[in-house]
């Protein structure tokens, strides 16, 4: 896979489950395309990120259910002093929190794709696009996003 | 709430001590000395031998020791060393607080609360290289090349200002108001290095919406008080400065990892503020000065809002400079110049501060000074918050 298909540069922490293998299903889940998030099937409670109990209902082991990578923008940041190494010189980037409605409004952080200088407005819906590190240390892959009205 | 539940009136500080304030990585002491340094002169102030000293209470991991302090300074007895658990300034008021538990409840008589920082030794929390691979609640958010503090917090913020409509000036106003009170500090990093509108709205973003000017400093230094129980501290050459209240905690789920809080757009004192006013038995109107956390400018922002001193909708008319200067703004703010311009000793400065304008010795003394809050650690989770009071209000 070509560099310049990453949003940025590599070197950034790679994401791995912890050590009892808690978000697992998550992680692999990226690999293979799919989004999987937590929902307790007993009292219907979406979770995100995992934990190993419900909790609103206290029931351990919610399960894991494939959701659409469709979500829309609840807040953003353009980043511009780098925090590390690797992002000296890249110039300013954008992080979306996007919320899941289909998900019980669970929120997750990444990219926005496209350019790091657009003007980006709360509530625009975006798509999941997943984005595979396979020569990483790690191999790994990200959700990053793009606005649906430019969804490839 | 029974009238022994509570440390209203039960515990004072009587000493307050510090080192001098550096840049960060820029002190030649170890941070293990710079902590002695703010004990004993913590123990000067008071005028009491640091042997008397028998518990120490902490926050953030802090690297040095009860233990190692109590064998450094030759103590007989350690009866208390407390750690309150979470990150970055959260504790710095729950440092207060647990030392002061110890006391009231007969654990212990003499208790140093404190904070040391070497980032030269130790390195910084605004920087994150020489990790792999990372699991857990930094693993949803370092490979999106969220890394730091402001990187952190700022889709809070932006979240909050879009729900309120918060301008940009009400976050410069906060900024100002550190600068203006620096002025006044020879302790402060930034004495004789004064901010203005436009050195600020000229300023290089660090992540929109935080300019450069809304986050803390890094430095170096040592910071620490002494308490004991309130039938002593009028044995002492200071004028007492009661705990009138402290708490700690966290709201619902407000550490739900991925930006996953209930209440997202918060600076996480909705359940912490309350609790705080209930044990010191006043209310945000009879509080004359604040010195309130800044991590970052939306964090004094939203504190400020969850502890009554205004609504939102009004954020924008009363966050202006001159409502927030002593001595006669509305509410003085962050009177020694905070994190943002004395000194980032994770807040512990402004701990310090606080017991300064109870005493009247503040170098931008408010007048209504018998009633400070002192507001820990905006955004994280567990918060922490303390009310200090002078005998007049006990």
């Amino acid at each position: 896979m070509n560099q310049s298909k990453f949003y940025l540069p590599e070197g950034l922490p790679i994401p791995v489950p912890e050590s009892d293998g808690l978000a697992s299903v998550y992680w692999n889940g990226l690999r293979e395309e799919k989004l999987f998030v937590q929902k307790c099937t007993h009292c219907g409670t979406w979770q995100f990120a995992p934990e190993w109990i419900c909790h609103h209902c206290h029931v351990f082991d919610p399960a894991w259910v494939e959701v659409d990578a469709i979500g829309h923008i609840y807040s953003w940041e353009r980043v511009w002093h780098p925090a590390h190494s690797v992002l000296k010189d890249h110039g300013p980037y954008l992080a979306i929190l996007v919320e899941l409605h289909q998900a019980g409004n669970v929120r997750m952080v990444g990219n926005l794709l496209g350019d790091p200088m657009q003007e980006v407005l709360i509530g625009s819906k975006v798509k999941g696009i997943f984005e595979h590190h396979l020569k990483a240390l790690v191999p790994h892959s990200l959700l990053q996003w793009r606005l649906e009205i430019d969804a490839i | 709430m029974t009238t022994s539940r509570t440390l209203r009136g039960r515990v004072a500080v009587v000493g307050v001590g510090e080192t001098t304030y550096y840049r960060h990585g820029k002190s030649e002491d170890a941070e293990f000395k710079l902590a002695l340094k703010a004990i004993l002169a913590a123990c000067a102030d008071a005028e009491i031998n640091p042997r008397d000293i028998d518990g120490f209470s902490s926050f953030s991991d802090d690297r040095n020791e009860a233990t190692r302090l109590a064998t450094a300074l030759g103590i007989p007895s350690l009866r208390t060393a407390t750690m309150q658990w979470g990150g970055g300034g959260g504790g710095c008021c729950a440092a207060v607080g647990n030392g002061a538990a110890a006391i009231a409840t007969g654990q212990a008589d003499c208790v140093v609360a404190f904070r040391s920082l070497a980032q030269g030794q130790f390195g910084r929390f605004g920087q994150s290289n020489g990790i792999e691979t990372i699991s857990g609640e930094k693993s949803y958010l370092m490979p999106y090349g969220i890394l730091s503090p402001p990187q952190r917090f700022a889709m809070r913020a932006r979240r909050f200002m879009y729900d309120h409509g918060i301008d940009q000036e009400a976050l410069r106003a906060i900024a100002l108001a550190s600068y203006h009170h620096a002025q006044a500090n020879p302790r402060a990093i930034m004495y004789g290095k004064p901010l203005d509108e436009a050195k600020y709205d000229g300023s290089r973003w660090i992540v929109e919406p935080f300019h450069l000017f809304d986050c803390c400093m890094e430095n170096d230094g040592a910071a620490a008080i002494i308490m004991v129980s309130a039938e002593r501290a009028k044995d002492f050459r200071n004028k007492p400065v009661y705990i009138l209240g402290a708490a700690s905690g966290s709201g619902p789920r407000f550490a739900a990892q991925a930006h996953n809080s209930e209440h997202y757009a918060s600076a996480n004192f909705g359940t912490v503020a309350p609790d705080l006013y209930r044990m010191a038995g006043v209310s945000a109107s009879d509080v004359g000065v604040v010195q309130s956390y800044e991590n970052f400018t939306a964090g004094v922002l939203m504190a400020l809002i969850e502890h009554g001193f205004f609504k939102p909708e009004e954020a924008n008319d009363f966050l202006q400079p001159a409502n927030l200067l002593a001595p006669t703004g509305r509410l003085p703010l962050n009177t020694s110049g905070g994190n943002l311009a004395e000194c980032y000793m994770h807040g512990f400065e402004l701990v310090l501060e606080a017991v300064r304008q109870v005493r009247g010795t503040s170098t931008s003394q408010a007048i209504r000074s018998d009633i400070a809050l002192v507001i820990g650690g905006p955004m994280v989770a567990p918060v922490s918050n303390l009310i200090l009071g002078s005998e007049k209000v006990l």
